[in-house]
């Protein structure tokens, strides 16, 4: 039953909801249906994966998507650049992206206003500016302990590293072995999701930004 | 003198007090502005967003066209200096950090004044600037990481995902509130009830010795099921001070408690 339903669903054709809640009680009565999923036809897999990513509640890995499948990594990965070019040509309300290491579908930028008008939701309190530099320099020279920050700062932080602590950006990384064991702080996971990155190597290095510093003479 | 100028004019409109300030008080081009704040009769004094002193120096490089490589440290010494006075003619505290760089900054002058010393290695004849153009330009570095960061934050906010089914997960890091500890407590509390039980000898123990035995358990293990800790209480007094001294040991903070899932088990953690 389930392979049948399986059969039909590949050759694209869209069976009854009667149907369909035929295949779903059968698969879920039958216990061995696990066996069955290493066959799963590219259609069926890219629903499979999409449905994964939909229903995950953080950004999901390729590597779990893969574990959950029984299939290979790299199977996953090759599905999730067909899905998401699926969703860059249809350039709907959802974008499928890559994000802290894993897989997320979110809504596009560009309609911000309208989910902000359904949500009733104000944009987020912004970092202040002494928070954002504090921000940047534990991104770039992590693990950094306060002094360190100081010292490229040419001022104090403690209250950014308060807030940034309490918005969970960022980490500490244990203490550093030098007078006064220092803590030592890094980005965290939330880091790079609210600053959309896939990972740190994301950011641009530090000295792209030596262009803008010359400009003095 | 220019507060008590700006207090009488803070009635009036702001934009008639505007040019007043910048022809009397402007450093080096500067001009902080003296937003006058009708709701509470203050002056709230912005000097721009210099958040330290290398802002501020950055600030007065910019001003003056020079050239970050070949600061001349008299003129921008004075320049500083200028302002670390302005601000303090404007009774605004001034932070330790913008004197130390004004000490250091006349310390180079100095520096760069005297003869250089002819019998001097050539490894001491480094430029005394040096160090300071150094800390300017990786701050100038910062400083555009930081409005990267900005411009991607911005972007991020605008960008939504689905919102959370009643399936998720909470944060395994969550702390665990106190409603889930009651449960736990009521749950063991109830199975005490049902158990019948002869009891003979009285043992009591004190919130001291429970606080001990806890952390003791917790310090050996790393962690534990606190469910399993309430199931050694042998009394239904015993489970109360069992309860009580979970408590005491997280206003301690020496324990925190982990949940990972929505009614799922609680486990105590020594914290690091």
């Amino acid at each position: 039953m389930s392979e049948a339903g399986k059969a039909k669903k590949a050759k694209e054709v869209e069976p009854s909801d009667a149907e369909t809640a035929d295949v779903i009680a059968a698969e879920l009565d039958d216990g061995s249906e696990v066996e069955g999923r290493r066959d799963l036809s590219a259609a069926e897999l890219r629903g499979a994966v999409e449905s994964l990513i939909f229903v995950a509640e953080e950004p999901i890995a390729a590597k779990t998507i893969a574990d959950v499948l029984k299939i290979e990594v790299s199977e996953v990965d090759e599905t999730i650049q067909d899905l998401a070019g699926e969703f860059d040509q249809r350039s709907g309300g959802l974008q499928l992206r890559e994000i802290a290491g894993g897989w997320q579908i979110a809504t596009r930028p560009e309609h911000h206003e309208h989910v902000r008008a359904y949500l009733k939701s104000k944009p987020s309190a912004k970092l202040s500016l002494a928070a954002l530099e504090t921000l940047a320099v534990i991104a770039y020279k992590q693990p950094v302990t306060v002094p360190e920050i100081l010292d490229i700062r040419g001022v104090q932080s403690p209250s950014a590293i308060k807030t940034l602590l309490e918005k969970r950006l960022i980490v500490a990384r244990g203490r550093k072995e030098t007078v006064g064991r220092p803590m030592m702080y890094g980005t965290s996971k939330e880091f790079l999701i609210q600053f959309g990155l896939k990972d740190l190597s994301e950011l641009p290095s530090i000295e792209d930004f030596q262009d803008l510093a010359g400009g003095g003479s | 003198m220019e507060e008590t100028a700006q207090t009488e004019s803070t009635s009036g409109a702001a934009a008639e007090a505007a040019p007043e300030v910048s022809q009397t008080i402007s450093v080096a081009g500067a001009q902080p502005e003296i937003i006058p704040d009708s709701e509470n009769d203050q002056l709230k004094i912005g000097l721009g967003e210099f958040e330290g002193p290398l802002d501020l120096l950055l600030y007065l490089i910019r001003q003056e066209q020079i050239n970050i490589y070949d600061i001349p440290i008299a003129r921008i010494t004075d320049e500083y200096l200028r302002y670390i006075h302005l601000m303090k003619e404007l009774d605004i505290a001034i932070a330790g950090d913008f004197l130390v760089m004004a000490a250091q900054l006349i310390e180079m002058k100095s520096r760069m004044l005297l003869p250089r010393d002819p019998l001097a290695e050539e490894e001491e004849l480094i430029d005394p600037r040096a160090e300071l153009i150094d800390r300017l330009l990786e701050h100038q570095k910062f400083k555009a990481a930081a409005q990267m960061l900005w411009s991607r934050a911005t972007v991020e906010r605008a960008v939504f995902t689905r919102a959370e089914l009643e399936t998720d997960k909470n944060n395994p890091e969550v702390a665990v509130g106190l409603f889930d500890l009651l449960r736990v407590f009521q749950e063991i509390l109830a199975r005490h009830k049902e158990e019948v039980r002869l009891e003979i000898e009285r043992e009591e123990v004190s919130m001291a010795e429970m606080i001990e035995r806890l952390r003791n358990m917790v310090r050996s293990a790393g962690e534990i099921n606190l469910l399993h800790f309430f199931q050694q209480a042998q009394t239904r007094r015993e489970l109360v001070v069992a309860f009580l001294s979970v408590l005491e040991l997280v206003r301690l903070s020496e324990i925190s408690l982990v949940q990972r899932e929505t009614f799922g088990e609680i486990t105590a953690r020594a914290t690091s």
